[in-house]
């Protein structure tokens, strides 16, 4: 095996590991926002006595957990967003050499 | 409350009037720069990070989630802002799985990325029925709600209103492409978001600038069962599976995910997704406001003698705190709202229509780039006056379903294949393919057997599929297509290898651009 080729293959390999970090990050990501909507959801369904007790005068937990869901699924896109940034996309212009 | 709705308004004829003249202005603008077809559908790839989280957003904030969303919560309270939420989490969804292979992977639709590995026939057939039937079931929504709406708030009639409508997306479409579009549906999110965070402000003064003040006031007068879940989720399978199509939808949507290839690269495409994630929460939470401040300042009586659907609340709710002409900014705004995302349905439709089906089918490729600008704008003025007669056709019908129906066919029949030929080697053509026509049809006749049209409509006595939104039946359905078909039929060698050039792709983008 020439230089050439042993060099492509390790940036291949780099190539796969990064794709591999990414898609882990995205999917735990995804399950977060998932877990947190349908939690939500499986709330208002089975337990609704829950969701109108008041945390604060004018304030029951559906209303606060509502409000809660959008902006953790804001905060996911902040956090992935950051971390693309910050970290593949350097990675990834190495890789590009 | 005494009320102007529905009377010609002067104020509202002008901010309408303005609006048309801007958004024309700019077609002109745009049209002069809308030559090849690259600029015809994506706008030259040149749309910013930032204008494209404002064009997904104005893209995305439909006439039902502003007074939709504001109307339900303003009658029934809590269970309005189930909605709220719904739409909103599937951006996180598009963000992290969909956004940047699509960028990297295709040219003008979604099909194009499940055309770099399979079978370019029968993969773009399979692809145009998705998006078709998405984008038809949409623009039949939204042209109803046009007609009504527009019937109520300018006081015109409901054909005029509908021709007017199409009309009008025609010309952004027709001549300023996705350059005259874009910036339409930019201009409506900063309209919406202004109008929205100025009606919430003006609520918020009666309070002390307190929402839960406001939340308070209404349990006060209508009972604290209005901050809590109440009838509109009584079968609990109903909500998730309503919770799956809205989450999934979003990323199967042709009109939001075509703006991803607006812009340069991956990189924007992600960071537009975070703006306009920020942009549409933002305004979800205004909504919470905006509702509970409609039912206690205007009240759920009187805003049901105006529509018995409770879409009038924000608009009955501007007159209240703003006098007429604030009437008339909300409900050119309204107007505004529409136009924008009936003309990103339109431009997908027709990227579907010419470039998936005639470019790459009939002509298999060989077009040049004359024809295929050509046969672009003809299948846009063919999307036009569908839409047209869509919406005179359904005057007077219960279409609201189709909202979620369009969004249970994009999450069934478009997610589940494009999320496997980005992630999965082992998917085949029959399977994508498969997978594809399982999901746009069981979704399809699982809402005909639902209780949405059997009882709501044709007033069945019981319907033979127990619930509203088929989501939760179909999207496993095809996902277990897809991987059945692709693991018991033969093996394609071409399209195993091609994988490892998606693989490749998804990252570093295609070669040389």
């Amino acid at each position: 095996m020439s230089q050439g080729d042993e060099a492509a293959a390790g940036a291949a390999r780099k190539l796969r590991d990064l794709s591999a970090l990414r898609l882990r990050i995205a999917l735990w990501l995804t399950a977060a926002v998932m877990v947190a909507y349908f939690g939500f959801i499986l709330l208002v369904a089975f337990d609704k006595p829950r969701l109108a007790g008041l945390v604060a005068p004018g304030l029951s937990l559906g209303i606060l957990l509502g409000a809660l869901v959008i902006v953790l699924s804001w905060l996911s896109t902040w956090l992935y967003v950051r971390w693309m940034n910050r970290n593949y996309d350097g990675a990834l212009s190495r890789l590009r050499g | 409350m005494e009320t102007r709705i529905g009377e010609p308004n002067a104020v509202a004829m002008g901010f309408f009037f303005a609006f048309i003249a801007i958004t024309l202005g700019i077609t002109y603008w745009a049209a002069r720069r809308t030559k090849t077809t690259e600029q015809f559908y994506v706008a030259g790839r040149s749309v910013s990070a930032g204008q494209n989280g404002f064009a997904l957003a104005g893209d995305y904030m439909s006439a039902a989630s502003f007074l939709g969303i504001a109307g339900l919560v303003s009658t029934s309270g809590f269970d309005g802002l189930i909605y709220s939420t719904g739409w909103l989490v599937g951006w996180p969804i598009v963000l992290f799985l969909i956004a940047e292979p699509l960028r990297n992977l295709g040219r003008y639709t979604f099909a194009d990325v499940l055309a770099l590995r399979f079978r370019q026939t029968p993969i773009r057939i399979g692809a145009a029925i998705g998006t078709l039937s998405t984008v038809v079931f949409y623009l039949i929504a939204q042209m109803v709600g046009a007609g009504s709406l527009i019937r109520l708030l300018f006081g015109i009639s409901y054909e005029t209103a509908v021709i007017l409508v199409g009309v009008a997306m025609l010309a952004y479409v027709l001549f300023g492409g996705m350059i005259a579009t874009t910036w339409v549906q930019i201009v409506k999110a900063v309209l919406l978001l202004l109008g929205a965070s100025l009606l919430a402000v003006l609520v918020l003064a009666r309070f002390q600038m307190n929402p839960l003040a406001l939340f308070a006031a209404a349990a006060e007068r209508y009972g604290e069962a209005v901050l809590a879940p109440g009838k509109l989720v009584s079968n609990p399978w109903d909500a998730i599976s309503l919770g799956m199509a809205l989450m999934f939808g979003t990323a199967g949507l042709p009109h939001i995910l075509m703006r991803f290839y607006t812009v340069p690269d991956a990189r924007a495409a992600r960071t537009s997704v975070f703006y306009a994630t920020g942009l549409i929460g933002f305004f979800y939470l205004m909504t919470f406001v905006l509702g509970f401040g409609a039912m206690v300042l205007v009240g759920p009586d009187a805003i049901r003698a105006v529509d018995a659907g409770g879409n009038m609340a924000a608009p009955l709710l501007a007159e209240l705190l703003g006098g007429t002409p604030f009437l008339g900014f909300i409900s050119a705004v309204a107007f505004a709202t529409i136009l924008a995302v009936v003309a990103g349905l339109t431009l997908s439709g027709a990227a579907a229509l010419s470039h998936d089906l005639w470019v790459s089918v009939v002509r298999a490729g060989h077009a040049d780039s004359r024809e295929q600008l050509f046969v672009a704008r003809v299948s846009t003025i063919l999307l036009g006056l569908l839409a047209i007669a869509l919406g005179i056709t359904f005057k007077g019908q219960n279409v609201a379903f189709m909202v979620s129906l369009a969004f249970a066919i994009a999450a069934s029949a478009n997610f589940p294949a494009l999320l496997l030929s980005i992630f999965w080697g082992g998917l085949s053509t029959a399977g994508a393919v498969s997978s594809m026509v399982v999901g746009a049809l069981s979704t399809a006749l699982l809402i005909w057997l639902s209780p949405t049209v059997q009882v709501d409509i044709l007033h069945a006595e019981s319907a033979w599929f127990p619930l509203k939104n088929p989501a939760l039946v179909t999207i496993p359905l095809s996902f277990l297509t897809a991987i059945a078909v692709s693991l018991l039929g033969a093996r394609e060698s071409e399209t195993a290898a091609r994988f490892a050039e998606v693989e490749r792709r998804t990252h570093l983008g295609p070669v040389g651009e």
